[in-house]
């Protein structure tokens, strides 16, 4: 969490301790998951990133004819308009990627935001929000973004909104139970006894504790923004076609399946290693911070000291 | 050990027939039923040690003590005498011999035939311990199935009556949601006693429930084992709940035992410098004295010191001491492990009263309560209270759980918005809800928590902490604030090297003193101090109650100090009101109420709440 300025006394500022977060993701990546899953994500991403930059053909351009298998040409073979696949394939993920995190971020914020306030501000506003988030909740999720879509039309800043919206309730549900479980606990009740107002105790003392579950929810909702957007891209929503993605390529050489499937195959691979890796990675972050997240007075309450808690050599 | 698998089914059988005739012959008086020797669990095969040179014997019929604070390794003793190890532990060597089995070395089949029928376990929390899913006949007749008693019925009859509860047709198809804590308790006694075990081990069974209750459990205790000559090991932090219970005690410290002998000795004149240490820290029910503390902390597994663990905190401590470990010797009729006991001066019994300045002249109350009535959700917990607290006096507000005594402090600090009634301070009207209250009132109320482990925000530094009032209630430049944080801290004992420190990085007494610094900063009136001491170890609850005593002096503080602990009250109160089930009982100077109760629930609270030996006026102790 943002280390916050006005709380600085003038003396020298911890090291990893002020961002827990940090410490929290560093101690996933030395599981063995969370380094495998992070790597495998790490590839991907990076693969996506520089693409563009090394593809020896434009994305767009015929350089063949339709569906020729691999060569030395064509190291992946061409699609179904002789365009060249590898080239398609570097070029076709970045626009994925950014819109998935997009889609995170917006959805995570939003449920993050009607998640704590229905837990701390409790009565009527709960009712109001948790039951707008059944609402949601209702609709499977690819369904309502198409819904959103076709309403609207398939623009990519209305494609990442409706995965976002459609996030939010999750995201909302998970976090006010967690809030809930913090509301209770006495430094809130410290804050409120000096009349501090709602915002800041939701700002200052609560979302800090709430630092582990919202980087599980966060990597959760990640996983799902990808494979939503490639299915959105799938089915036609999304970047119109010329355009390299992995999703639409997938569709678009289906019917050449047969005579070069390396142009459906691979972008499926990249897809579902990339979806591997962030829940792996997630899994590790979820089964990290609960150890570090165990309640202090649990152990403190035992009578002896507990022995995960004991430094073996 | 292939032949230690008969004995013990063979013996269960012989039990289980004995069981219907109530006179028990097994129970030769005198003959040592557990005798443990050399015991050593440890994390893992290689880790640090958690206890390790754990040898005594109990005798039928013989109740044995184990006190310690937090982190001795009690419960781990305990738990092994039922040769179990909790998750991550081990039993690396010793032997637990109960009735001539050595049950650290049997397998688990074996182990599964001796427990229960031969050694059974009462839980510190019964209704933790107890499943809520089923009833209590049923719980109580599976335990005697599963070791083949014929008449599990007559048993379960037999041994509800034994422990003071009806057993009839109703009270055993109840579920443990029905029955009180004390009842549950003796459900779970009943339990532990239905196989007509030889040895008992009960570990702090009595935390959670109010004095009467208590006592009577403890009594129940006592019978029981004295009339079935069973051995039984007590585990308890509170050394006075040991008094007419036990007839001898082993003090354990880091995971050793450091004085263990015959109760009257060990409490009469304690040899070992922890021992009197912990003896000092006891707060008296019958007259106001000066506590003393332990400073420190004790050491964790691991982290042990070389030489005798508890040469750090000692006040005796030579160069030799942090050379050598001590040995057990034997001094007096009893064994201490301490090079030095035999040249320290003998313990100095008498405590330093203490005078808490009687109410003078009638000020005009600072805060006044009238007619206060709190509900909790439907249930009404406060019905008509009323009191007035004068400035600079220390009022104590005694009462057991679920009195109503924190829901009180919270209507008083404004985050219990569910109440009516009158409340004044200095002549002003205060709202019921904190937001409403202006500013410059709630910062002349600071409030501290029962649990300094939840009350501290664990993402921020001590100093964010400490500085976050300040920053609420005054507006003062950044060296101002400081300067305040690095005073307050001084004051509680603490110093400018715990500003960077978070809250799990120190221990609970200095998180407690955190606590009571944020509440001090801003410079309040009036403090309220919820249970401040009841989630910390004696040694250190005397050492915060000297601190709040001290601070209240020199600050001029007004304090309402909430306790269930009867004893604490003399310690600090000049007033005490006294609250049973939400109404105000007794109200009046300390000595007034305590010293000649009217109430006949002050009464009894006085006669059961546990005194220990040295600091009674008189000899009495519970009939035996």
């Amino acid at each position: 969490m943002a280390a916050d300025n006005t709380n600085v006394l003038p003396v020298s500022a911890g090291r990893l301790r002020r961002h827990y977060w940090l410490a929290t993701l560093g101690r996933a990546v030395r599981t063995g998951k969370g380094a495998v899953g992070l790597g495998l994500a790490g590839i991907i991403v990076l693969l996506a990133a520089v693409g563009p930059f090394i593809a020896r053909y434009s994305p767009t351009q015929f350089v063949g004819v339709p569906f020729a298998p691999p060569s030395a040409h064509f190291w992946l073979g061409t699609d179904v308009l002789g365009r060249d696949v590898l080239s398609r394939v570097l070029n076709g993920g970045w626009v994925l990627l950014i819109m998935a995190a997009c889609a995170t971020v917006f959805g995570v914020v939003v449920g993050t935001a009607c998640g704590v306030s229905a837990a701390y501000l409790r009565g009527r506003s709960d009712s109001l929000i948790m039951r707008a988030v059944d609402v949601f909740l209702a609709f499977p999720q690819l369904v309502f973004a198409l819904l959103l879509v076709s309403i609207a039309g398939p623009k990519l800043w209305l494609i990442v909104l409706a995965v976002g919206i459609s996030h939010a309730p999750q995201v909302a549900r998970v976090l006010r139970s967690a809030t809930l479980d913090v509301t209770e606990r006495d430094y809130v009740k410290a804050v409120e006894m000096q009349g501090v107002r709602p915002v800041k105790v939701m700002t200052k003392e609560i979302i800090p504790n709430l630092v582990a579950p919202l980087m599980v929810e966060t990597g959760l909702r990640l996983t799902y923004s990808i494979v939503i957007i490639s299915g959105l891209a799938f089915l036609g929503f999304g970047q119109p076609p010329p355009a390299p993605n992995w999703g639409i390529m997938i569709n678009e050489n289906r019917i050449g399946l047969a005579a070069n499937p390396w142009a459906v195959v691979v972008p499926v691979i990249l897809i579902a290693l990339l979806t591997i890796g962030t829940n792996l990675f997630t899994d590790a972050v979820a089964s990290v911070a609960i150890g570090v997240d165990r309640k202090p007075e649990e152990a403190a309450l035992i009578d002896d000291v507990a022995p995960q808690a004991v430094d073996v050599p | 050990m292939t032949d230690g698998r008969d004995p013990a089914v063979a013996d269960g059988r012989d039990r289980a027939v004995a069981a219907s005739t109530p006179a028990v012959t097994a129970a030769a008086d005198g003959a040592a039923r557990l005798t443990v020797t050399d015991l050593e669990v440890g994390v893992g095969a290689r880790g640090p040690n958690v206890v390790r040179d754990i040898s005594f014997t109990v005798q039928a019929g013989e109740v044995l003590g184990l006190v310690g604070e937090s982190g001795s390794g009690k419960t781990t003793v305990a738990l092994s005498l039922l040769g179990h190890a909790r998750r991550g532990l081990q039993i690396r060597s010793g032997s637990v011999l109960l009735d001539g089995t050595n049950l650290v070395a049997l397998d688990s089949g074996q182990l599964r035939a001796v427990r229960g029928a031969r050694v059974a376990y009462v839980p510190q929390e019964p209704s933790a311990a107890l499943n809520p899913a089923r009833r209590i006949g049923a719980m109580l007749s599976e335990a005697l199935q599963a070791h083949g008693y014929p008449k599990a019925g007559d048993r379960v009859t037999e041994v509800l009556r034994e422990v003071h509860l009806p057993s009839t047709p109703d009270m055993l198809r109840r579920y443990p949601h029905q029955l009180s804590g004390g009842q549950q308790q003796r459900v779970a006694i009943a339990l532990a006693f239905s196989c007509r075990p030889s040895l008992i081990v009960l570990d702090e069974p009595t935390t959670g429930l109010d004095v009467t209750t208590q006592r009577h459990v403890l009594d129940t205790v006592r019978t029981m084992c004295r009339s079935y000559g069973v051995a039984a090991v007590y585990v308890t932090h509170d050394l006075a709940v040991l008094n007419g219970l036990a007839d001898m005690v082993a003090v354990m410290y880091a995971g050793r035992i450091v004085e263990m002998g015959d109760i009257n000795q060990v409490f009469g004149s304690p040899l070992h410098p922890y021992t009197r240490g912990l003896m000092a820290a006891v707060p008296s029910p019958s007259r106001a004295e000066v506590l003393t503390g332990i400073d420190g902390q004790p050491p964790r597994p691991g982290h042990r010191p070389q030489g005798c663990s508890f040469a750090p905190r000692c006040p005796h401590a030579v160069a030799a001491c942090r050379a050598t470990t001590p040995e057990p010797v034997v001094m007096s009729g009893r064994e201490v492990r301490c090079l030095r006991a035999a040249e320290i001066p003998p313990h100095d019994s008498k405590r330093v009263a203490l005078a808490i300045s009687a109410p003078t002249e009638q000020a005009p109350p600072m805060l006044q309560v009238d007619g206060l009535a709190a509900r909790y959700g439907p249930a009404q917990v406060i019905f008509d209270a009323s009191f007035g607290l004068e400035p600079e006096s220390c009022l104590t507000i005694v009462g057991e759980s679920g009195s109503g005594k924190t829901t009180l402090a919270r209507c008083i600090a404004g985050v219990h918005p569910n109440w009516s009634g009158q409340m004044t301070f200095d002549g002003v009207h205060l709202a019921t809800r904190a937001r409403d209250r202006p500013k410059q009132v709630l910062k002349r109320i600071q409030y501290v928590f029962q649990n300094p482990y939840t009350s501290l925000n664990p993402r921020k530094t001590i100093g964010q902490i400490i500085a976050q009032p300040l920053e609420h209630f005054l507006d003062l430049s950044l060296q101002e604030r400081s300067d305040r944080v690095i005073g307050v801290l001084d004051d509680v004992r603490l110093g400018r090297d715990f500003l960077e420190r978070y809250p799990d990085q120190i221990s609970g007494g200095e998180r407690q003193r955190v606590a009571i610094a944020r509440a001090l900063v801003v410079g309040p009136d009036l403090l309220i101090c919820d249970e401040v001491t009841s989630a910390l170890d004696v040694s250190v609850q005397a050492v915060i109650v000297e601190l709040l005593r001290r601070l209240q002096h020199e600050r001029r503080l007004a304090m309402i100090f909430i306790t269930h602990n009867l004893a604490l009250v003399r310690s600090i109160g000049r007033d005490v009101v006294v609250l049973q089930a939400g109404h105000v009982v007794e109200n009046g100077p300390v000595d007034q109420v305590l010293g000649h109760p009217h109430d006949p629930y002050t009464v009894s609270l006085m006669e059961d709440v546990p005194k220990l030996a040295s600091n009674m006026d008189t000899q009495e102790r519970f009939p035996s």
